[in-house]
């Protein structure tokens, strides 16, 4: 890094500027936060504003009363992230392994067979119904959890960090008898922590933020993932207010009054919310991830 | 590798001809023997790849059929290129095609020259403040489209937006955005280039971090100033990463973002003539309109061209630097 001591006025501006993009970046999260604890009286009349007449935590109050609906929604994204990351970090982590092996004798054709399906694909509906005929996994967890189990791209990324640990560790292993699963559960995972640790993350981050096969598959009230939920939210609240649950919880509410603008954003706010809180603990992993060699492999 | 090698060497020796079947045989066994542990591990992922990449792939021969449910893929009649002939005699296919291919040449330049500029900044700045600017810059990256679209909304809504109440303060007329396609190549742009910033400046950071100190050690003794060190090492040095970076994108010409095309415009039919692409066409004409022999022609047209643009794009890098190129 050039260092540079004492004042200068090319450094100020190079702060000017980013302090000019980190608020471009914070304001909008921070608008839609404002417009969720705005008045719904204050909407209707000046629209949203950047500092409202009135502050009301009316919308917040609404979905905490009835609170099923949304702490569904986040169970079904923690379990199809908890699975689904499982099972993907076991499918990646086996195939990288193979992959690495200079020694496999399968090696190139397994490389091409993985690496191929990165540049060609049967498309949409091939796979639309595949999944709904073939697998017959729609309406379960499971059609938001099969799509996102390997990427291509996440194995050659886990192939390009197995293949730095020196093989001697591998044939030493194997002169003291040492089989291949053991090799691979008591060798290579432990030493492949760094990568099990960011492409896990990156895995998760999918799954959190996975909406696609929720979109195709998934019409079972009980199995709307956050995501879901915020895009059908996004065009009317009758989702959550027909919902039987909301109703009876609402005798004591007046429903006439019920902010339904703001509420939408309540909603925005409270399952984008969690995620932007703990997301910064795990931004270094992300630079780690990087640097790992995610570029060449 | 080194007693693979060796017992290669040996196998050759035998050359009789009565022997050779013994010691194919023999070489067979000793082939899997060596090698059926790690298939075994391979073969799980072996079976999902199949599964999920190549039985769809097959699948494509849908698009010369007539698709009828009860039928099934392997039932329905075939018609040809009857579905392709419909596709391109519409105007929707040149339409998306174009949308597809001017969108992704705009974000792909708007997102380097600024991810360029932002990592080369970032650069510059301590420590302290580098993690403060990463942290903000990549906040975006983190929420889904469908999040993000909220976020759009609070600014373009017609009735209660920011944007309108900020033009009507100032006099202005109120705009409809939704309903207006004219803005959305602008719309678009801005939020594609405000969400994924952060990611690429990230990653050409990360390869300024990889330059050799001593390069910028060398520029100082020869006294050359900060914007020096910048245009004759940091460029230089992240030339052959941007390039890859740019053969990737154009080899992924063909594939639209669909969160983006989907989600912001609030798919909405008014603005279809600007933002409508591939993957949001083949989206709608599955889901709503139901037509599926029609979706597939036009997502076998997508993977087919794309599948071309990729085998050129890898064929260009090799030619520069073989070193650089995927396969």
């Amino acid at each position: 890094m050039p260092a540079h001591k004492g004042f200068r006025w090319s450094t100020l501006f190079i702060h000017l500027f980013f302090v000019c993009l980190t608020l471009t970046m914070v304001i909008p999260l921070a608008l839609i936060i404002i417009v969720s604890l705005t008045d719904e009286q204050s909407i209707l009349h000046n629209g949203f504003r950047v500092i409202p007449d009135n502050f009301s935590t009316t919308a917040y109050h609404y979905f905490l009363k009835t609170p099923d609906t949304l702490l569904r929604a986040y169970g079904v994204t923690i379990l199809v992230s908890v699975i689904g990351t499982t099972l993907s970090l076991i499918l990646t982590s086996t195939m990288g392994y193979t992959l690495s092996r200079r020694d496999y004798g399968l090696n190139r054709v397994t490389s091409f067979y993985v690496f191929f399906t990165m540049l060609f694909n049967g498309g949409l509906v091939p796979f639309y119904i595949l999944m709904t005929r073939g697998l017959q996994v729609k309406d379960t967890l499971w059609a938001m959890i099969i799509p996102g189990l390997l990427s291509p791209f996440y194995v050659l990324i886990m192939k390009g960090f197995m293949s730095k640990i020196p093989y001697e560790i591998i044939e030493s292993a194997k002169v003291e008898g040492a089989r291949e699963w053991r090799i691979y559960a008591q060798l290579i995972l432990p030493l492949s922590k760094p990568a099990l640790a960011t492409l896990g993350l990156f895995i998760m981050f999918n799954f959190w933020n996975e909406w696609f096969n929720a979109m195709l598959f998934i019409d079972n009230q009980k199995l709307v993932p956050l995501q879901l939920l915020l895009v059908r939210t996004m065009n009317s609240l009758d989702f959550i207010t027909s919902r039987p649950e909301f109703a009876s919880a609402m005798v004591s509410f007046d429903m006439s009054q019920f902010p339904s603008t703001s509420a939408k954003f309540a909603i925005a706010v409270m399952s984008a919310g969690p995620m932007l809180l703990v997301f910064p603990f795990f931004q270094r992993f992300f630079v780690k991830g990087l640097t790992v060699g995610a570029i060449k492999g | 590798m080194g007693r693979y090698r060796e017992w290669q060497g040996t196998a050759t020796h035998f050359t009789g001809k009565e022997e050779w079947s013994i010691v194919r045989r023999n070489q067979v066994s000793r082939f899997i023997g060596r090698n059926i542990e790690l298939f075994t591990f391979s073969l799980p992922a072996v079976i999902y790849i199949f599964v999920m990449a190549y039985v769809p792939m097959f699948g494509a021969v849908i698009a010369f059929k007539n698709y009828e449910y009860d039928k099934g893929i392997l039932g329905s009649d075939w018609v040809g290129f009857q579905n392709f002939e419909f596709l391109f005699k519409s105007e929707n296919a040149f339409r998306i095609t174009r949308n597809t291919i001017l969108y992704n040449v705009s974000y792909m330049l708007l997102t380097t020259v600024f991810a360029l500029l932002v990592a080369i900044l970032l650069h510059e700045i301590s420590k302290k403040w580098l993690k403060l600017y990463q942290t903000a810059m990549i906040l975006p990256f983190f929420l889904s489209w469908v999040v993000v679209s909220y976020i759009t909304m609070a600014f373009l809504d017609h009735q209660n937006g920011f944007l309108n109440g900020w033009l009507t303060a100032l006099g202005f007329e109120k705009v409809q955005w939704y309903f207006d396609a004219h803005v959305w190549p602008y719309i678009l742009n801005v939020v594609h280039l405000w969400k994924s910033i952060g990611f690429s400046a990230l990653v050409y950071f990360a390869g300024i971090l990889g330059i050799d100190a001593e390069l910028y050690e060398a520029a100082r003794i020869d006294g050359a100033r900060r914007w020096q060190m910048i245009w004759n090492v940091t460029i230089p040095q992240l030339t052959p990463l941007i390039i890859i970076l740019l053969i990737l994108s154009i080899g992924n010409m063909f594939r639209g973002d669909f969160g983006l095309h989907y989600f912001i415009p609030n798919n909405n039919g008014m603005t279809y003539s600007t933002t409508d692409i591939i993957d949001t066409y083949i989206y709608r004409a599955l889901s709503t309109l139901g037509d599926v022999s029609m979706a597939s022609a036009v997502g076998l047209y997508q993977s087919f061209v794309g599948f071309v643009l990729v085998v050129a794009a890898n064929f260009t890098v090799r030619k520069i630097n073989e070193e650089n190129s995927l396969f």
